[in-house]
């Protein structure tokens, strides 16, 4: 694994430079210890194609998404204040994010507080990379495993995006499965509308296990995720039903670049 | 002459009738707040199209998409021999519109066709919601009047339907005896097979089967009509405008607070001109039903209790208490309360003490949701339950202080360290360098 180069906006003023790309990392991303290795396998894929980015390092704070789901849009438009007036500053145009949530309110609620880039998230860029040329795929230690995808409420039902990463796991030469919900239908982690933050209230299951024991329902050697809380929540529901030694959740920038050693 | 006149008295009774109810609902409706709702109309007419008119939500789910397209299409086609029928009924002719000689006769024959279809669609919602056990008719919100509300929309179907091929029944004996004013028109590839059951009674015993049909097919048709406002098959009506006015922006799009913007955005830039009118008195979010949209309020009246929202609620699937639908049902119950409030107080609200959180939806329903839009995406006619449920979170939280322990935990940690966790924003880009 080669080493990563991840230079921070602020450097890259310093220097004269202007990035192609700013990469949102996240609150997940920057602190959790499992969504800071999908962080850097976004970071190898950036590297790998040589697209000059660059990320808000310390000057990045968390996008508000939680806080507004969870009704308390002060805190919300304090956050998106902060980061906007931040981001302008920097003349940012594009956005790559390494999570639908901060894909959402980047893309659709920051532009009524003056806050308008192009905003993608890693799986379209990945996508777009693969689609001109410039990343070239095979599926490595992945090819012919079983894979089943966990759409991201906040990618899929949110914004449509069902097709990117499909399209980029099929690049790797395995075989992708379908849960029964998939898509449009494809159920939830559990995790958006806050409810990361704080116990569910009373019920007899938890989201998280509903949704692990469906994925786990196909056998598959990989559960694919494109969210750092669908990602924590799919590895405690896997561990709820003991089967991480069969079943890896792993991010799709993960799956590209470590099959592709990158 | 006589049935002339009554026939005109019942159908202006049952006309104005309708119109005093649907007056009621729509000054309930616009109790809401504004919203302005007047853009895209190409998009909008297209959406409605294609979502109420061509019911393209709805086939998600192959079984009762096609029992309920049976009821549509047969609702929907078989109004023009309803049209006939009250133009019999005003100036007293039989089959007024026999005079399209073939085209009628098939047209007669299509409609009993398509009265059958609903005939047999009913039938078979009757057995799913009665007999059968799915689970979306099973939730504790349909117990009690809506289970009732729901069955009484059957059996009128069914007895409707029923009228209408006895009455073609007995038309057919009649027409074939050449008995007066029965002039021979139509097809009846359904009712001939009641037919030769009635071929024993008499001229007359048959007329008064024929009338008493057509009576009660018409009769029941007014009394229908004037259900409507009472009932969760107001859907009839309301599914064009509540899709007409869907939400077509993302689906993860929430709305911004400019009441808020006023207040944070001047912190950003000195220059900042308020947006909202500073003599009006901020209230944020939704304690009650008048500090919901119109739109919000639209949606309430159009739903029609299918509950394919519950159905796919994650969080409803996994035993918690939060139902989508029920935030709708609930929704509707209290405005209904609240208009029933302003009639018997002259047209003014009278505060009952009461409200839409607190005595309807309680604060555990409220904080089970994780805003995953699945609610949102079932929907056939583009309701929107998850909106409420942000509205009152936002009234829970800045107007009540009242969130969960770990969320205020939450706030605070991204108050202090603009993230989520206790973690210091200076050291958001360590992971660079560790392994």
């Amino acid at each position: 694994m080669s080493v990563i180069k991840v230079p921070t906006m602020a450097e890259m003023m310093a220097n004269g430079e202007t990035p192609e790309i700013l990469f949102w990392v996240g609150c997940s991303g920057s602190f959790d210890d499992r969504a800071k290795k999908i962080t850097k396998a976004i970071v190898r894929i950036l590297n790998h194609v040589g697209i000059k980015f660059a990320i808000l390092g310390s000057e990045e704070g968390c996008t508000g998404d939680p806080a507004k789901r969870a009704g308390n849009e002060f805190l919300y438009q304090m956050q998106a204040m902060q980061n906007i007036t931040t981001m302008n500053m920097y003349g940012v145009k594009k956005i790559v994010t390494g999570c639908p949530h901060c894909f959402n309110t980047i893309k659709n609620e920051y532009p009524a507080l003056g806050g308008s880039y192009e905003v993608v998230h890693h799986t379209q860029l990945v996508q777009d990379l693969i689609n001109t040329g410039k990343l070239k795929v095979n599926g490595g230690s992945f090819k012919g495993k079983k894979i089943v995808y966990h759409d991201p409420c906040y990618l899929g039902r949110a914004n449509d995006v069902y097709e990117a990463p499909r399209e980029v796991l099929q690049k790797l030469d395995a075989e992708l499965a379908e849960m029964k919900r998939s898509r449009a239908n494809g159920f939830c982690c559990g995790a958006g509308g806050a409810q990361m933050f704080k116990e569910a209230e009373k019920g007899n299951k938890e989201v998280s296990t509903e949704r692990a024991e469906e994925a786990l329902q196909e056998n598959p050697d990989v559960i694919a995720v494109g969210c750092p809380f669908c990602n924590t929540m799919m590895t405690d529901g896997v561990k709820h039903f003991n089967k991480e030694e069969k079943t890896k959740v792993l991010d799709i920038a993960e799956l590209i670049a470590n099959a592709n050693e990158l | 002459m006589i049935s002339s006149i009554l026939f005109c008295a019942l159908l202006i009774a049952s006309t104005v009738f309708f119109v005093f109810n649907a007056k009621k609902i729509r000054r309930n409706i616009l109790l809401g707040r504004e919203l302005d709702l007047s853009d895209n109309k190409s998009e909008r007419w297209k959406t409605m199209l294609r979502v109420a008119l061509g019911q393209s939500k709805m086939v998600t789910r192959p079984l009762s998409a096609t029992l309920h397209i049976l009821v549509y299409v047969g609702f929907v086609l078989i109004n023009i021999e309803v049209l006939e029928m009250l133009i019999d009924g005003v100036v007293n002719t039989h089959r007024v519109f026999s005079f399209l000689g073939g085209f009628y006769n098939f047209l007669i024959g299509f409609f009993e066709i398509l009265a059958f279809g609903v005939f047999v669609g009913v039938i078979v919602f009757w057995l799913r919601r009665n007999v059968g056990k799915v689970k979306r008719f099973l939730n504790a919100e349909l117990n009690g009047w809506p289970r009732l509300d729901a069955n009484m929309i059957l059996i009128a179907e069914t007895l409707l339907m029923s009228a209408l091929f006895l009455m073609n029944a007995a038309d057919q004996n009649l027409q074939a005896r050449g008995v007066e004013h029965y002039t021979q028109a139509g097809s009846f590839p359904i009712s001939s097979f009641i037919a030769p059951m009635l071929s024993g009674l008499s001229d007359s015993s048959l007329i008064l089967i024929e009338r008493g049909c057509w009576w009660f097919h018409i009769i029941g048709i007014f009394a229908f009509l004037n259900y409507l406002p009472y009932s969760k098959h107001l859907h009839i009506v309301l599914a064009f405008p509540n899709t007409y006015y869907s939400n077509l922006k993302p689906k993860g799009e929430f709305t911004t607070l400019e009441s808020v913007t006023d207040v944070v955005a001047p912190n950003f830039d000195p220059s900042y001109q308020p947006k909202t009118d500073p003599n009006n008195p901020v209230k944020f979010g939704v304690k009650d039903v008048q500090d919901l949209t119109w739109k919000n309020l639209l949606d309430a009246y159009t739903c029609t209790e299918c509950g394919r929202c519950t159905s796919a609620c994650p969080q409803n699937i996994t035993g918690k208490k939060l139902s989508p639908r029920k935030i709708m049902m609930d929704t509707r119950d209290r405005l209904v309360e609240v208009g029933k409030n302003m009639d018997a107080n002259g047209g003014k609200f009278v505060e009952d003490g009461k409200s839409l959180l607190g005595d309807y939806i309680t604060t555990e329903e409220i904080w089970a949701c994780n805003t995953c839009n699945a609610c949102v995406e079932e929907c056939p006619v583009n309701i929107n339950p998850l909106e409420i449920i942000v509205e009152m979170r936002r009234y829970l939280v800045m107007e009540q202080s009242q969130s969960p322990a770990e969320l205020n935990n939450m706030f605070s940690n991204m108050e202090n360290n603009g993230a989520p966790w206790q973690f210091s924003q200076a050291d958001r880009a360590n992971w660079i360098n560790e392994n």
